[in-house]
């Protein structure tokens, strides 16, 4: 599976580089110049990262998410979501290696081609880390207010976790 | 906003930790993070740097206009701003490409570049403007086409068919990117 994805790198950088030379850009040289500017950049994320990083993991490690799980469970079940998914959900905007391996433990314990295992696998297959994406991109460019950015990206998230298992239902039933 | 987020998030976790005697945990967490944090940073300066070289390549080379003129229709309804920006259009519309073939590891570093081209047209330089929380609204949600982890993972699980989720996963995804670009439309227009 990951051909395709090794496949389309090797292709867009040899495109690059090809096309480029066909122009006659001094390939080489613009690059280091590129190279040399992203440099500040990513030095740049780092202060809000180390913030971002800390309230996720203490807030992991905590167990609030099992809590919120428990909660959470009879609401779910009477829409028709499986509540074993839950965890997947609750830390999907949050961490991204959190979430990948609540979604593994999901594989495992319920099979990859169960009702559980296809839910949580088109959940994974169709959200981001928001909390990452957000602190990432505003913390690079130095922007404090975000206005909604957080509500519309938590809400698109939900509008995910909710049609998953509408259309596994509707796909394979 | 991200200050009470951030904030809320710590006092619930140490609210929490404390409720169910998970503290040596949650102390133990403080200094992962701060590491992981350098660690990855790390590891995304050498993405940065290689993305931001090859960009740079295809920019002087009049590829990435290109592929902006491409998307210029779609841009144009979508980050009405950035209309007679040619630079920053195809800085979007770079890491949308990215972003669809599942580069995530481009995608970022185009991005950033993005945003600091957004935020040349907002008003305030401290204040996210209507373009740029659309861009990082649709960043957080997902436009990847072929989710080639998922699905080297069910594979690794035992899956007979890892792939027979690509239909499911396409129509939510599409789903939840128009919810997103519908809410994020409305509240821009409330706020202005």
């Amino acid at each position: 599976m990951s051909e395709i994805g090794t496949f389309v790198l090797l292709f867009c950088i040899g495109g690059i580089l090809i096309y480029g030379a066909c122009k006659r850009v001094r390939v080489f040289d613009v690059f280091l110049e590129g190279a040399k500017e992203n440099i500040s950049c990513a030095v740049a994320v780092l202060p809000a990262f180390v913030g971002l990083l800390l309230a996720v993991q203490m807030l992991t490690a905590s167990g609030v998410s099992d809590a919120l799980t428990a909660a959470l469970t009879p609401l779910l079940s009477k829409l028709g979501f499986p509540a074993e998914v839950l965890p997947l959900c609750i830390l999907s905007p949050i961490s991204g290696s959190g979430s990948l391996s609540a979604f593994q433990s999901l594989l495992t314990t319920y099979g990859a081609d169960s009702f559980i295992g296809r839910t949580a696998s088109v959940i994974a297959g169709s959200t981001e880390t928001t909390f990452y994406t957000v602190t990432v991109y505003y913390g690079a460019v130095g922007i404090k207010k975000i206005r909604h950015t957080v509500l519309c990206a938590l809400c698109a998230d939900g509008i995910s976790f909710l049609l998953s298992a509408v259309f596994v239902r509707l796909f394979f039933d | 906003m991200m200050n009470y987020i951030w904030s809320g998030m710590i006092v619930l976790a140490i609210i929490f930790a404390v409720c169910s005697g998970n503290t040596q945990a949650v102390s133990d967490a403080v200094f992962s993070s701060a590491e992981e944090a350098v660690t990855v940073t790390l590891k995304m300066l050498g993405m940065f740097c290689l993305w931001g070289g090859l960009m740079r390549v295809a920019q002087q080379a009049g590829l990435t206009d290109r592929f902006a003129r491409l998307l210029s229709p779609l841009l144009d309804r979508l980050f009405p701003g950035i209309q007679n920006d040619s630079a920053a259009k195809s800085a979007v519309s770079m890491n949308i490409t990215a972003n669809l073939f599942g580069l995530g590891n481009a995608a970022t570093p185009l991005g950033i570049e993005a945003m600091r081209r957004l935020k040349r047209h907002a008003p305030f330089q401290d204040t996210a403007s209507n373009d740029m929380i659309l861009f990082v609204v649709l960043n957080s949600a997902c436009i990847r086409l072929i989710p080639t982890t998922v699905a080297m993972l069910r594979h690794d699980s035992g899956s007979h068919a890892p792939m027979e989720i690509l239909p499911a996963t396409l129509c939510v995804s599409f789903l939840s990117c128009a919810g997103a670009i519908l809410l994020t439309k409305l509240f821009g227009r409330k706020h202005g």
